[in-house]
């Protein structure tokens, strides 16, 4: 077996053997931490499609992300409100079923970016990232101006969205949900990359005009896959609200679109667990260093830069070596 | 006369004052190759990039297997069987050479949206790419990075997968560029044989891959097309001799 695929196990099981741990030893706060990693890390997957993969550097993931948060606080907040999002022409209700929050908050994921997408991709480089970064900032700045969801402060859920048979307020059961769904993920990630679909994309990274003279339509591939990352970071940022019970707009801001990138880089760009790898230790410093500062992100910042002037593949690159190409 | 099966009509093309082409009228017949010689920045590169569909020309059309190409872009000249390789190498150069070639084949059947299965696990695929790397001498190369193999296999690799497309016709820029004495000639082996398959517009700088290859040669000079002719025509043809070749003897 290759050594990135042991890597790979060895970290999936050290993220559920962490909070199955401190589930025992009654640290419920642990297990936050760790579903918090595998909701981030599925957020950094949606990610490391397009820029791992496809090598579009999109610095407006914050958008997808909060829409799918956003989804979640709209549909719970006329669940628990007992009034329709919509009267006219046709009654939408809203929902606390987290299956039905998952899919509307992924097809408006999917829909963002793919309308982003459509703008954005005729683009590169510099101007790709401007422009996704401009898309992020008007999300933003809209959802802090839309008095209806709370605007600037931000939307409330009392009671986390259910899912059938499971106790979702308990936290182990509801680490279990974002855990299956980051293994979904990352299943899909995997077989992508190796798919038809993944070389192209992947072809397209290291040379559009090939791709393009073999006659495979590279704008088309590379929308698709903004799209399906739309989708992932959607569901992601669904999560992610379910888990606060609380969205805001600063899951709209660029810091976040900058945040989700930092997994993806720290971990390994285009590496299949870079985005959990990453997470963790995102996590894991916010813990130990902000204990010990405010200001700790200046120590991630120096992580970040040795991370990217030595070790490209991030940290399982240093750990599992250069990727090898597969046959 | 059949009809060509590739035509430029009054093709123009220009850069503010410059003038890369000039009213190009070219054709590339069935079984022919069709060499496009001429001095550095004589537009040899601009004319192949408005065939592959790179650049849009100002004025003049473009005909591909009886259709007006002109407007279509490099995806849908491609699918039509427009076989292209690049001056300076195109590859995929994190992929294996397999890869690459198997990049080709894909693109050919047309079935990139597929998101599950493997695409190495394909055999109709794998036997296409296979295929193309024995007819370049390749395939034991196959399993190799293509940033690791050299720059003659490189090229190799290039017309490898220019077949994998099947095309009805090549567009070759400079494919011996780089390439020593032994590369070259084994090359010109293979051009030589391929005419049969599908014919070649082939832009080259080696005067001895393109005395023995084409059936025709056409001159470029300042954007505009000097002559056209056969070899004889061509070596005999003043002007070409004082545009390009020089007036010291010819080979």
């Amino acid at each position: 077996m290759q050594r990135e695929t042991v890597l790979n196990a060895v970290i999936a099981l050290a993220l559920l053997a962490v909070p199955l741990w401190a589930w025992g030893a009654d640290q419920p706060y642990v297990i936050t931490l760790a579903t918090k990693v595998a909701i981030l890390a599925l957020a950094g997957v949606g990610l490391n499609l397009v820029l791992g993969l496809g090598g579009l550097v999109s610095l407006g993931h914050a958008a997808f992300f909060g829409i799918g948060g956003y989804a979640m606080g709209i549909l719970a907040s006329h669940a628990q409100s007992y009034t329709p999002i919509l009267t006219a022409p046709f009654v939408i209700e809203g929902s606390k079923s987290m299956p039905v929050i998952w899919l509307v908050a992924m097809m408006a994921g999917a829909l963002a970016a793919f309308v982003i997408g459509l703008l954005s991709l005729r683009t590169t480089g510099a101007y790709f990232i401007m422009v996704t970064l401009a898309f992020g900032q008007m999300f933003y700045y809209f959802a802090i101006s839309w008095p209806a969801y709370g605007g600037e402060d931000g939307l409330s859920i009392y009671v986390r969205n259910g899912f059938a048979g499971l106790n979702t307020l308990d936290p182990i059961q509801f680490f279990a949900i974002s855990y299956g769904l980051l293994g979904l993920g990352l299943l899909l990630s995997s077989r992508l990359a190796h798919a038809p679909f993944g070389m192209a994309l992947s072809g397209a990274r290291q040379n559009s005009a090939r791709v393009q003279s073999v006659g495979i339509d590279v704008f088309r591939v590379r929308l698709v896959a903004f799209t399906l990352s739309g989708a992932i970071t959607g569901l992601a940022g669904a999560l992610y609200g379910d888990l606060n019970r609380f969205v805001s707009p600063t899951m709209l801001s660029w810091q976040t679109s900058g945040e989700i990138m930092v997994f993806v880089i720290l971990g390994g760009v285009g590496r299949l667990f870079g985005p959990v790898v990453g997470a963790a230790l995102f996590i894991l410093l916010e813990q130990v260093l902000g204990g010990l500062s405010e200001y700790w992100h200046i120590y991630l910042g120096a992580l970040l830069l040795l991370v990217v002037l030595f070790a490209r593949g991030g940290l399982i690159g240093i750990l599992a070596g250069r990727e090898v190409a597969h046959d | 006369m059949t009809e060509p099966v590739l035509e430029t009509r009054d093709l123009c093309k220009s850069f503010g004052a410059l003038t890369a082409s000039d009213a190009i009228s070219l054709t590339l017949n069935e079984g022919e190759i069709h060499a496009l010689i001429g001095p550095n920045g004589a537009g040899k590169s601009t004319l192949i990039r408005q065939i592959a569909g790179e650049l849009t020309p100002d004025r003049g059309s473009i005909l591909f297997l009886g259709q007006d190409v002109t407007r279509l872009g490099v995806v849908a000249r491609a699918r039509m069987g427009l076989g292209r390789t690049f001056q300076i190498s195109a590859l995929a150069m994190d992929f294996t050479v397999l890869q690459n070639v198997v990049l080709g084949a894909l693109g050919a059947r047309g079935e990139v949206f597929r998101f599950w299965r493997p695409v190495l696990k394909d055999k109709a695929l794998r036997a296409t790419a296979l295929e193309a790397l024995e007819r370049v001498g390749l395939v034991e190369q196959a399993a190799m990075r293509t940033a690791e193999i050299s720059h003659g296999q490189r090229r190799q690799l290039e017309v490898a997968v220019a077949l994998t497309l099947r095309p009805r016709a090549f567009l070759m820029d400079e494919p011996m560029a780089g390439l020593g004495a032994g590369g070259s000639r084994r090359l010109t082996g293979f051009l030589d044989g391929l005419r049969a398959q599908a014919p070649i517009l082939l832009v080259e700088h080696d005067m001895d891959a393109v005395f023995a290859l084409a059936d025709r040669i056409s001159v470029l000079d300042y954007g505009r097309l000097i002559a056209t002719g056969t070899v004889e025509h061509i070596r005999a043809h003043p002007e070409v001799r004082r545009a390009y070749l020089g007036d010291e003897a010819l080979p």
